[in-house]
């Protein structure tokens, strides 16, 4: 049955015609050094988000617009009402370029530099005070009614086990399916987790040039580990992917695959980049659960799926997580940490269709303000994939 | 008791299923995907979670599961033996199989 091309969710309308799920006031630290003073922000501001992280200087070339791109597409990202970008001063990753690039969106953007201000306390207290007028102004943003053809959800697995293949993520591929077909946009992502499945998606793609691509980035991923001289296995599976059952990466790849249902490929975009075509996308992203949720919500994924058969705190700062477990034991014991339980197929209790449509009613709800476990437990988790040696 | 072990296999051309619950040694499970049942007695525990051979398999075989190449046979490997990575060998991102 084709879905209702017109299903509706209540969200916030950007400057830019995009269209958010959440309202935060983003504290962005492009520097390590300001993480500190954006962190105490957030204390004394409500209604503020930041994160920690150790890059945004000494970086060079792809590896200096990498993270440039992500700490741009974390300030764009539609769930972001403003953002004030907190500097350093001397820093090779400038605040005020940063600053430059969100602002074309129309949102509220301020710049702040801790050696402009006279130190650390100065800085907080300006950042506070332009913190304090973009959260009220937010706060009189009303949510309207939005289109699920305007949302991109990022699909994403953790802490994989066995099951995960077989329920959990079966299931999220039912939801990207539907998404796509809602008009909407999923991502795949985590490049180093289909290594061993590229062939099924790359015979999936819309043009050769897709295809191509597919077998390109696998290529260089690969490359990455036979150029350090290791069996990639040292690190993936992790030791909890194989004490769950899970024996090599083919298997885990092959498993993580079926996040992405079974519509066709139309686009593949570099890690942090937002995608121009809608329907299935794949990020290239590592398998680092942190590092590829920071590089889909910086590429504008407004709710990410997230599935766990061993089970994973995972949150970020801007972006509502909505986990799902493998299983009903890991569901039952970190309940406070997973939504919902995907577990009920290898019960027997639901079918892989059944699971997935409750996970669409959930993503709606959520994106009209149902709070996430992780967002509740404030997991402000934030990882840059850095592509280059620090200088 | 055959019947209450529960058991999941993804593609008929697989070689290995799945424990969905904790198999203890010799007990005898049906196994049945799509078109293909293999009656297999499980020669060693099978964790939740955890492969087992649904036939033979001679070192150096490709191992089948979704129906694609989920790594090789590092050994022989009976039907009902678990299958992990004390016998099945990944093939890909090798780095450390690349002559220097």
């Amino acid at each position: 049955m084709p879905l209702d091309q017109n299903l509706t969710f209540m969200g916030y309308r950007r400057p830019d015609g995009k269209v958010g799920v959440r309202n935060h006031v983003l504290i962005l630290p492009t520097i390590t050094c300001a993480t500190q003073a954006a962190h105490q922000i957030t204390q004394l501001v409500h209604g503020t988000v930041s994160f920690i992280h150790q890059h945004g200087c000494a970086q060079v070339g792809v590896d200096y617009e990498q993270t440039f791109r992500t700490y741009v597409g974390m300030g764009l990202n539609p769930n972001v009402y403003g953002v004030v970008v907190l500097g350093l001063g001397c820093e090779t990753h400038q605040a005020r370029s940063v600053a430059g690039e969100i602002a074309k969106s129309g949102k509220p953007v301020e710049v702040i530099s801790i050696q402009d201000s006279g130190g650390t306390l100065m800085a907080i207290a300006e950042g506070s005070k332009a913190a304090a007028r973009m959260v009220q102004e937010a706060s009189a943003q009303m949510r309207e009614v939005c289109y699920f053809s305007e949302l991109t959800i990022g699909t994403e697995c953790g802490g994989s086990d066995a099951c995960s293949g077989i329920s959990a993520n079966p299931a999220v591929g039912v939801v990207s399916d539907m998404i796509v077909e809602a008009g909407g946009t999923a991502i795949l992502a985590e490049t180093t987790e289909l290594i061993g499945a590229e062939h099924l998606l790359a015979k999936r793609a819309t043009n050769d040039r897709v295809a191509k691509r597919a077998f390109e980035i696998i290529d260089m991923m690969e490359k990455r580990a036979i150029l350090m001289g290791v069996d990639i296995r040292t690190g993936n599976p992790s030791p909890g992917n194989i004490e769950g059952g899970l024996s090599s990466l083919e298997e885990k790849s092959l498993g993580a695959s079926a996040k992405s249902g079974t519509s066709p490929l139309t686009e593949i975009v570099d890690y942090a980049q937002t995608p121009t075509q809608k329907g299935l996308v794949w990020m290239d992203t590592p398998g680092h659960d942190i590092e590829q949720l920071t590089g889909m919500a910086a590429g504008g994924a407004q709710v990410v799926l997230f599935t766990s058969g061993r089970g994973t705190p995972t949150g970020s700062p801007i972006v509502p997580v909505i986990k799902i477990s493998t299983n009903t034991p890991i569901f039952n014991k970190m309940s406070e940490n997973i939504d919902m339980n995907a577990g009920t197929i290898i019960d027997g209790e639901e079918s892989v269709d059944e699971v997935g449509k409750r996970i669409f009613q959930e993503i709606g709800q959520v994106s009209s303000g149902k709070l996430t476990k992780a967002e509740i437990l404030k997991q402000h988790d934030f990882g840059i994939w850095r592509i280059g040696p620090t200088f | 008791m055959a019947s209450n072990l529960k058991t999941v296999m993804m593609k008929p051309i697989d070689k290995v299923a799945i424990a969905l619950m904790a198999i203890p040694p010799d007990s005898e499970v049906e196994v049945t995907c799509q078109d293909k049942t293999f009656k297999v007695m499980i020669s060693e525990e099978i964790k939740f979670g955890h492969k087992f051979a649904v036939i033979d398999m001679e070192q150096g075989e490709e191992i089948l599961k979704y129906g694609e190449v989920i790594g090789l046979a590092t050994k022989k490997i009976l039907a009902g033996e678990h299958v992990h990575v004390h016998n099945l060998e990944g093939i890909r991102g090798r780095g450390d199989k690349v002559a220097t």
